[in-house]
């Protein structure tokens, strides 16, 4: 190349404003998380354990009630094989933790292929307010692909997409972040009854961030936000019953 | 003045049997078994010819026909056939009904001529020509009352003079018409002018209604087998279509004339139907539903196509589709869309809406689903899944009381799972259980909160009661317990059961 050719100087390219980020509400996991989790993404939740599939769905379902506004609808696609393992979602429950059962639709595919179709197609739309997505088991069709097309759809459309794991190991994936949620002790109310759901969450992958911690939050169902958990006196677990359980 | 067409097939069930098994030319019949003896159901019109008449006994029959070929009748593949030519035969008219006498069928073409070059003549010739490309005989005839119609195509010698009938067209009991033969009544024509007062008399006023209606002094209608849509658009094509991708433009050029009639009438669909008419008499049929009334091209073009690809086995177009029509058998009103000002509300609904029928189309209405309210204390009939594509009625969910933990599970089992429960006293709250072979030790517990059985539903106005008990184990999962009976009153040992489990 010549040296008196010039020199092309590329356009500076505007800086997109930032993504709409989530706020937990928890100002420590909000924080580590540097405002929030992007909005317009695709997210992973694994439960810890089969038996967490509980707090790993209420996790998911409050995560999508933090971005959703008060009309927008929230679509859970489920695989039909699970609902004979965890139960069918139950509309009064929802409606504690804070979701309006009106504003929910429930999709039910019979196999891992079509809960992807279903819900690229519900992304698509674009809208609603955030999926969930819930592939049963290892669900071997949710490879890379499959989750970068997911993922850049959720971008395009401006949808919060959640994948749900129940009854899987971290894999590999496209998705902004990966949480890992197993149910923590709950603070007691009084006569010792079990208290606000509470959750010991721990950031495996943080695309762009900082990942590897962990923390424990518990759900206000009146102000639908997530709060740190103050560490109760209560021993979190019994040690000699844990390995039984394992 | 009405015009009826009777399309009448006396040898049907001998013309499928030589269709199916062709080359062989003798006299055949259908039998059946009759009181452990063999009759002749149905012959055809050689055994016709040579005096072989339905309801002989085989043997009698072979008696006089040896050669006679016979074979089991299948009357249910015969009124299949029946019900498919009655499909096939909307391509004339929406109102088609299949005759009474299970042989034939009725059309009211009154003013459906004017689509057929050579109006009447050219319908019955069009008809015909489809009968034989088919092996079918039949026999047609046009009158101005369904009966008469119907008695000219079974008594064909007659030609179009209802009253060159012979009186066996009366349908009345045997013991009737040999009476009126032996009173030299032999034709309608004899009867017609007797006063009717003396005939129903002696004969029964069916007779006489029956009378009226053959000789049409009675406007009689018939029942169409399915109800007449209240828009109907069709593309006659001259060359029949082979390829889909053709069938989709002449889909969506309907579907512009459907949504042009829909928005002069101020309607918008909620169901639309797609037939497609082979050349045979084969009819494929596709209806898709919409959440909320539609009157969009793009997007009822876009459901049809995704019905055509969930189709298990695809559309076959055979020799090609002549025909193509897309009836909106549901139409509800729809006023003109007007976005609001601060924009974006419209956009949203429909949007969804969108999305429940394109989904609802592809995976099966039951497999997108919102929850409704059940009216009951008993948790598994609090919540009913239902078809999103149903127009929901306004929800009441409860609203929790503030600063309550959740009461009510997220995830509940129906039936609920059994479990092994170890309690401190037969009646108190569960200490230790088993579920799903782990052992739970139970550290918090609530309860019980007790739910009584729905006994004024039931008979003997029993049902257990059940006591809930929400628990968190050593490990801070929370699940939703409880024991099915009273300890001691109504049951010795209870069992426990898991319903739920909370996030």
């Amino acid at each position: 190349m010549p040296a008196t050719a010039p020199i092309r100087i590329l356009p500076a390219t505007p800086i997109a404003a930032g993504p709409a980020l989530i706020s937990l509400g928890a100002s420590a996991v909000d924080a580590r998380l540097g405002g929030g989790l992007i909005g317009c993404a695709l997210h992973e939740i694994f439960a810890e354990d089969q038996d967490d599939a509980g707090a790993a769905t209420g996790f998911a379902a409050m995560l999508a009630l933090r971005v959703a506004a008060a009309d927008k609808t929230i679509v859970v696609v489920r695989e039909s094989g699970d609902l004979c393992r965890f139960g069918s979602l139950y509309a009064p429950g929802l409606s504690y933790i804070g979701i309006d059962p009106g504003s929910l639709l429930l999709v039910t595919a019979a196999s891992s292929i079509g809960v992807l179709r279903a819900a690229a197609d519900v992304i698509r739309s674009g809208s609603i307010a955030a999926a969930i997505i819930a592939p049963s088991g290892r669900a071997a069709a949710l490879d890379l692909t499959a989750s970068r097309r997911l993922a850049l759809s959720a971008a395009r459309h401006g949808v919060l997409a959640l994948i749900l794991r129940n009854a899987a190991h971290p894999a590999p994936s496209a998705a902004q972040t990966r949480w890992q949620v197993r149910s923590a002790p709950s603070r007691p109310l009084a006569a010792n009854a079990p208290g606000l759901p509470a959750f010991a969450i721990s950031l495996l992958r943080h695309r762009g961030g900082v990942a590897g911690f962990q923390a424990q939050v518990e759900w206000d169902c009146e102000q639908r936000r997530f709060r740190d958990a103050p560490l109760s006196g209560a021993v979190p677990a019994l040690a000699g019953n844990r390995s039984e359980a394992a | 003045m009405r015009r009826y067409l009777a399309l009448c097939l006396p040898w049907l069930a001998t013309d499928r049997r030589q269709r199916d098994h062709p080359g062989d030319a003798r006299p055949m019949a259908a039998i059946v078994k009759r009181n452990a003896a063999l009759v002749l159901a149905a012959v055809d019109r050689r055994a016709a010819d040579l005096g072989i008449r339905s309801g002989l006994t085989l043997a009698d029959a072979r008696a006089q026909l040896p050669e006679l070929a016979v074979f089991d009748l299948d009357r249910a593949g015969d009124q299949a056939l029946l019900a498919s030519l009655a499909d096939a035969c909307e391509r004339y008219t929406p109102m088609v009904a299949l005759d009474a006498h299970g042989d034939g069928l009725i059309l009211d073409i009154t003013g459906c001529d004017m689509a057929h070059a050579g109006g009447e003549a050219g319908l019955c010739d069009d008809l015909c020509r489809r009968l034989a490309r088919l092996g079918l005989t039949a026999n047609i005839a046009l009158a101005g009352t369904p009966d008469a119609a119907s008695a000219l195509g079974r008594y064909p010698a007659a030609g179009d003079d209802v009253l060159a009938l012979p009186v066996a067209a009366l349908d009345v009991e045997a013991e009737s018409l040999s009476a009126l033969r032996w009173a030299g009544l032999k034709r309608i024509g004899d009867v017609a002018p007797l006063p009717r007062p003396a005939l129903a008399a002696r004969f029964g006023a069916a007779m006489t209604a029956r009378l009226a209606r053959l000789l049409g002094e009675q406007d009689v209608r018939i029942v169409p087998r399915r109800q007449p849509p209240a828009i109907a658009v069709e593309s006659r094509l001259a060359d029949p279509i082979l390829h889909s991708a053709a069938a989709l433009q002449v889909i969506a050029g309907l579907s512009n004339r459907v949504m042009a009639d829909l928005a002069v009438q101020g309607l918008g669909g909620r169901r639309f139907e797609l037939a497609l008419f082979r050349t045979d008499h084969h009819v494929a049929r596709l209806a898709v539903d919409t959440a909320l009334p539609l009157r969009n091209a793009k997007a009822i073009v876009r459901l049809f196509v995704e019905r055509i690809d969930s189709l298990a086995d695809p559309l076959d177009p055979g020799f090609g589709y002549d025909l193509i029509r897309i009836a909106v058998p549901v139409a509800v009103p729809l006023a003109a869309l007007q976005l609001p000002l601060e924009g974006g509300a419209v956009a949203a609904e429909t949007g969804i809406a969108a999305l429940i029928d394109q989904l609802s189309t592809r995976m099966g209405r039951n497999s997108i689903t919102r929850a409704m309210p059940g009216d009951s204390h008993i948790p598994e009939q609090a919540a009913f899944d239902l078809p999103a594509i149903e127009t929901p009625p306004p929800m009441v969910w409860p609203v929790p009381e503030s600063g309550e933990p959740p009461l009510r599970p997220l995830y509940l089992f129906d039936p609920p799972q059994r479990v092994e429960v170890l309690a401190e006293v037969p009646d108190g709250p569960p200490r230790r259980f088993k579920w799903r072979a782990q052992i739970h030790e139970v550290l918090r517990h609530e309860g019980p909160e007790r739910i009584a059985a729905e006994w004024w539903r039931r008979r003997d106005g029993q049902g257990l009661t059940r006591d809930y008990y929400r628990v968190e184990d050593a490990r801070g999962r929370r699940y939703w317990l409880f024991r099915h009976g009273l300890y001691g009153r109504e049951k010795a040992h209870p069992n426990w059961y898991l319903h739920g489990l909370f996030a």
